[in-house]
């Protein structure tokens, strides 16, 4: 049964869930000598996925987002995940399992990963239709599937009400669960047999202010109850009550039991191998069972006597398992049990010793019951060292302290529970110790985040992450990562300012308020009142010839910042974008409002609303390109580019596609491009909405915004989605009620999927939330951030985004309507008023003393039927061969 | 496709690159245009004695004048860059790839990322200008090679 030493061991993994993903993940980052493979059996028919954001399923409807890691892990040649495989039984004398088709497979090392499944209490009628469990992907999905009928049959009913869903269980996923039901549209009660709310992470005044909290969300809540019996319901037979020991009764539709798990630790004890009181697989601290060649991590594992139901103490274990694995002697350190609730308007943690069972230990407890606050540390008997703590309402201060348990606290520990900003208050200045852990759920500490910075270069979050793991499973330490990496990186005396560039100080944001609220509108005006004196000392080039510019002065900016005020400027509805000043700020290829080309040509771009054209508007390119020998090409937006005119033939091609009705399509501007459609309920059989019309709509609303970036949108008719609107910035489905709008997608260097911000919209209420949320990210954006990074850096994130556009939580959505107002009514095609102004037109000359000779070093060859422009040695060769061609040199009048 | 013809000759026609053999003889000046037919801070391309200028009129209606082409994309390109500053320095940005070149040296400020594809390296030639009665004249002769990059 051994194998040549020469070839890779055989390590099998049965489970996969989040803990055997990152066990994987740390053995294919470590072994890199590839000395094992390993093959994973997944009972359930999918990758790994984060159970830990589960609840987000409901928003997101996508499982792929709740993908963990890098999907390629699964694709290396070492690595083989085997899903919708169970496996029965362990031969250890053989080193075998077996799978339920009964197929045999050996093993060199086993690892058991099976994790947990959902607790189903004894309580009578639990197996009814209608009681579910919450534990993987296909059970929410199932409870979905059924409140969805049940709200189905109330709507053909004559008497209206929403369904009720009860939650047994006040946990944590009991908490969750409620959370999902109340999103579903049915109305919660959570049924918890303990004193208060998550009585295993909080203590009491903590469970009465959550209680108040979950309340407030519409969400009932009944303490120190226990159920008797489900009942059903008579003419159905699904579940219709709950009876109580105490005599009451509930009437629900629905019912979910997150009253805890149980190991799954069958296959354990089929192989003999010792089980805990309370089951789970008895392994070691270095995770291993009595078996030397098995192993448990995660759920399944019973160690230092219980099971541990949280992810970071299983990444712990699966970190220690590969190290064994690979010859270390590393040990399990120790569960760290701290937990965060991330329910939507709840904000609850608790860490350490919440319950001070620390003898002598000390509480500091902080209360708002108006606000609904409750915060509590717990310390040593001399005040000083923190034990624990339990945060409900407020957990900003959880991401600092955390890492500070068994540490002492600098300063007085009643200040950390002051709200953040109040004078002393906050836990914001607290400097970490390298050791202490920022990240848990992939054990991180302060002292790793730092050298990413200082030994491997990382200068921002995003390659912190990428680097270091921190922050990327539940995302809660996001704030420290970020405050830890911007304090190193300005000890190095790196820049992480938001500065624009030398010229500006502010970040593009600020400079949009600055501008918005001091009135500007030139270029000179803003930088003569924003801009930044540079310091005396600053190094000046030796040819800085005493140039006409005053030395002190804040200088004429440069190609970072004129286009960022080019873009405010517009954004705030300062006339053309050619007008005065303004010429002089823009990029290029807006300043003659077409796309600059490798050889110094421009392509042109005419709007085609929703790519929908007739085909007079066919013909009329085609025989504009015709006549100036333009390359053309269907661009992926739906629209026809036309590539190789001259600069100064760009009034003459636009004169002919104005004069037919064509305007700008903004291709050269960061602006909106175009609204993508498939042809939707018009004439496709299965469109449920008229999707070209709604695209032609939102273009023709759109076109001409300016923004810190381009913006696509996309529309489809049905939920095929054939205008593959979710990688766009924002992209509308249609539904049979309305649509669905998603945003922040993007194709490019980093495909995103636009994620859903809001379901089966009217016509009106689509426009107004998309008028909302593209003003908000054109004000609030950095320089060149795409949606889909702005969703995820903006305050709040999607969160914060929904609740400025649809609950103007913010009390700006005016401002934004109005914004909007002023944009589509001011709105007029760009090239048209080039072509009405001959001031403008001079900008086009190809040279100042021969403004329609043409550039004489252009030079193309034939390919396919069009022209492209030579190639370095089709022009050397051009003295012998004659090669080149030529698009025309004038304007061929019909 | 349309067939008149344009390139051909244009394209032998290539303003050679490299080294500037002839030596400056005395300079002669030729005028191109009218201050005012400059904006402030935007580029415009010049025909100088068969040579392609780029010309710059600044805030204080100095008026700059270097090479057209790009030495990293191979254009004729410079004049339609954003003009601006660097530490006080009159500076315009390549349109094509973005390096920042020096205007009154030619010398290009952050020559990374792409290679020069002229022979000339990655520096701007640049050309005397004066504006005599409000008439830009450049200078015919040879152009300024680029000054050496500062010790």
């Amino acid at each position: 049964m051994t194998s040549p030493s020469s070839s890779p061991r055989h390590l099998v993994v049965v489970g996969g869930g989040m803990v055997a993903q990152r066990l994987v993940e740390a053995l294919r980052a470590r072994d890199t000598a590839g000395r094992w493979r390993v093959t994973v059996f997944a009972e359930e028919p999918r990758h790994p996925y984060d159970r830990v954001a589960l609840t987000s399923y409901f928003s997101a409807r996508d499982p792929g987002e709740l993908d963990l890691g890098d999907p390629a892990l699964w694709d290396d040649p070492l690595v083989r995940l085997v899903r919708d495989c169970r496996i029965d039984s362990i031969d250890r004398e053989a080193r075998q399992v077996t799978d339920r088709s009964g197929r045999v497979h050996d093993y060199d090392e086993l690892v058991l990963a099976t994790g947990s499944s959902a607790a189903r209490p004894p309580i009578p009628g639990n197996e009814l239709p209608g009681v579910f469990v919450y534990r993987t992907i296909d059970d929410v999905a199932a409870l979905r599937g059924w409140v969805e009928a049940k709200r189905e049959e109330r709507a053909g009913s004559s008497y209206d009400r929403p369904v009720r869903g009860a939650v047994i269980g006040g946990g944590l996923l009991g908490l969750e669960a409620a959370g999902a039901l109340t999103a579903l549209g049915a109305q919660a009660t959570v049924v918890q047999f303990g004193t208060h709310l998550m009585d295993a992470q909080i203590d009491l005044g903590g469970g009465q202010a959550l209680g108040r909290l979950v309340n407030d969300m519409g969400i009932a809540v009944r303490v120190s109850t226990a159920t008797k019996e489900m009942r059903p319901a008579r003419t159905t037979g699904h579940v219709g009550r709950l009876d109580f020991v105490d005599g009451g009764r509930l009437d629900v539709d629905v019912v979910v039991m997150a009253t805890g798990v149980r190991p799954r630790d069958e296959l354990a004890r089929g192989a003999g191998l010792p089980v805990g009181e309370r089951g789970g697989a008895v392994v070691d601290l270095s995770c291993r069972t009595d078996d030397p060649h098995v192993w448990a991590v995660g759920e399944v594992a019973c160690i230092e006597g219980r099971c541990l139901g949280l992810v970071a103490p299983g990444y712990a274990m699966a970190e220690v398992v590969v190290d064994r694995l690979l010859g270390g002697e590393a040990t399990f350190p120790g569960a760290d049990t701290a937990t965060r609730l991330k329910l939507r308007g709840v904000d609850v943690a608790s860490f350490g010793d919440a319950f001070a069972r620390t003898e002598g230990a000390m509480e500091v407890v902080w209360a708002d019951p108006v606000a609904g606050v409750y915060k509590k540390l717990v310390l040593s008997d001399d005040a000083r060292t923190l034990l624990g703590g339990v945060f409900v309402g407020d957990a900003t201060p959880y991401a600092s302290l955390r890492p500070m348990v068994g540490r002492e606290l600098p300063g007085d520990p009643g200040a950390f529970l002051l709200p953040e900003g109040s004078s002393g208050g906050g836990a914001a200045g607290i400097e970490l110790p390298d050791e202490a852990t920022v990240c848990s759920c992939n054990n991180v500490t302060a002292g790793t985040i730092r050298s990413a910075v200082t030994e491997h270069a990382c200068t921002d979050v995003a390659s912190v992450k990428s680097c270091t793991k921190a922050g990327t499973s539940c995302g809660s330490c996001l704030p420290l990562v970020k405050k830890i990496t911007t304090t190193e990186l300005e000890k190095a005396g790196i820049e992480v300012s938001n500065a624009l560039c030398e010229h500006f100080e502010l970040s593009r944001a600020q400079l949009f308020d600055a501008v918005r609220v001091a009135d500007l509108h030139t270029f000179s005006e803003i930088i003569a009142r924003f801009g930044r004196v540079p310091a005396a000392a600053t190094h000046v080039p030796d040819d800085a010839a005493p140039a006409g510019l005053p030395a002190a002065g804040p200088g004429r900016g440069c190609d970072i910042c004129k286009p960022v005020v080019a873009s405010i400027l517009a954004s705030l509805g300062n006339g053309h974008i050619l007008s005065g000043e303004q010429a002089a700020l823009q990029d290029t290829n807006d300043h003659v409002m077409a796309n600059m080309q490798k050889d110094g040509t421009y392509s042109v771009v005419p709007r085609i609303p929703g790519g929908e054209i007739t085909p007079e508007g066919l013909l009329v390119i085609g025989q504009v390109a015709q006549d100036f020998g333009l390359y053309t090409k269907i661009t992926g937006g739906q629209r026809i580019d036309l590539f190789g005119a001259r600069i100064e033939q760009l009034p003459q091609i636009w004169r002919r596609l104005v004069e037919h009705g064509f305007e700008s399509g903004q291709a050269y501007g960061k602006s909106l491009r175009t609204v993508k459609s498939c042809v939707g309920s018009t004439w496709c059989r299965f469109g449920v909405q008229d999707s070209v019309g709604m695209a032609v709509r939102l273009e023709l609303r759109y076109r001409g915004l300016r923004s810190p970036h381009k913006i696509k949108l996309g529309v489809s008719g049905c939920a095929r989605e054939c205008a593959e609107a979710r990688g766009k910035d924002v992209g509308v489905i249609a539904t049979d009620k309305g649509w669905n709008v998603y945003v922040g997608g993007n194709g490019g260097f980093t495909p995103r999927h636009a994620r859903l911000l809001a379901e089966d919209l009217d016509d009106e209420t689509l426009i107004r939330t998309i008028d909302r949320f593209l003003l908000y990210y054109v004000r609030t954006a950095d320089r060149l951030q795409r949606t889909s990074v702005w969703v995820d850096e903006v305050e709040g994130g999607l969160d914060g985004i929904r609740a400025v556009v649809l609950e103007d939580s913010l009390g700006i959505a005016a401002d934004l309507d109005a914004a909007m107002a002023r944009h589509v009514d001011t709105y007029e095609d760009e090239w048209r008023a080039v072509l009405e102004d001959p001031e403008k037109l001079k900008r086009f000359g190809s040279f100042v003393n021969a403004p329609t000779t043409a550039d004489p070093d252009l030079a193309y060859v034939a390919e396919r039927g069009q022209p492209r422009p030579a190639t370095t040695a089709e022009r050397d060769g051009a003295a012998t061969g004659a090669v080149l061609v030529a698009g025309t040199t004038l304007e061929v009048r019909r | 496709m349309s067939t008149s013809t344009m390139g051909i000759e244009a394209a032998a026609g290539r303003p050679e690159q490299g080294v500037e053999t002839v030596p400056d003889t005395g300079t002669s000046w030729e005028p191109v245009c009218r201050v005012e037919d400059l904006a402030a801070e935007r580029g415009a391309a010049a025909l100088v004695g068969g040579r392609q200028v780029a010309l710059f009129r600044l805030t204080d209606d100095r008026v700059l004048a270097v090479q057209q082409l790009d030495p990293f994309s191979g254009a004729n390109v410079m004049s339609r860059g954003i003009v601006g500053t660097r530490h006080g320095v009159p500076t315009v940005a390549s349109p094509m790839y973005k390096q920042v070149f020096a205007l009154e040296s030619g010398r290009c400020l952050d020559p990374v990322g792409f290679l020069p594809v002229l022979a000339t390296g990655p520096d701007l030639a640049t050309w005397p200008v004066e504006v005599r009665d409000g008439v830009v004249h450049v200078a015919v002769t040879s152009p300024a090679p680029a000054t050496e990059p500062a010790p």
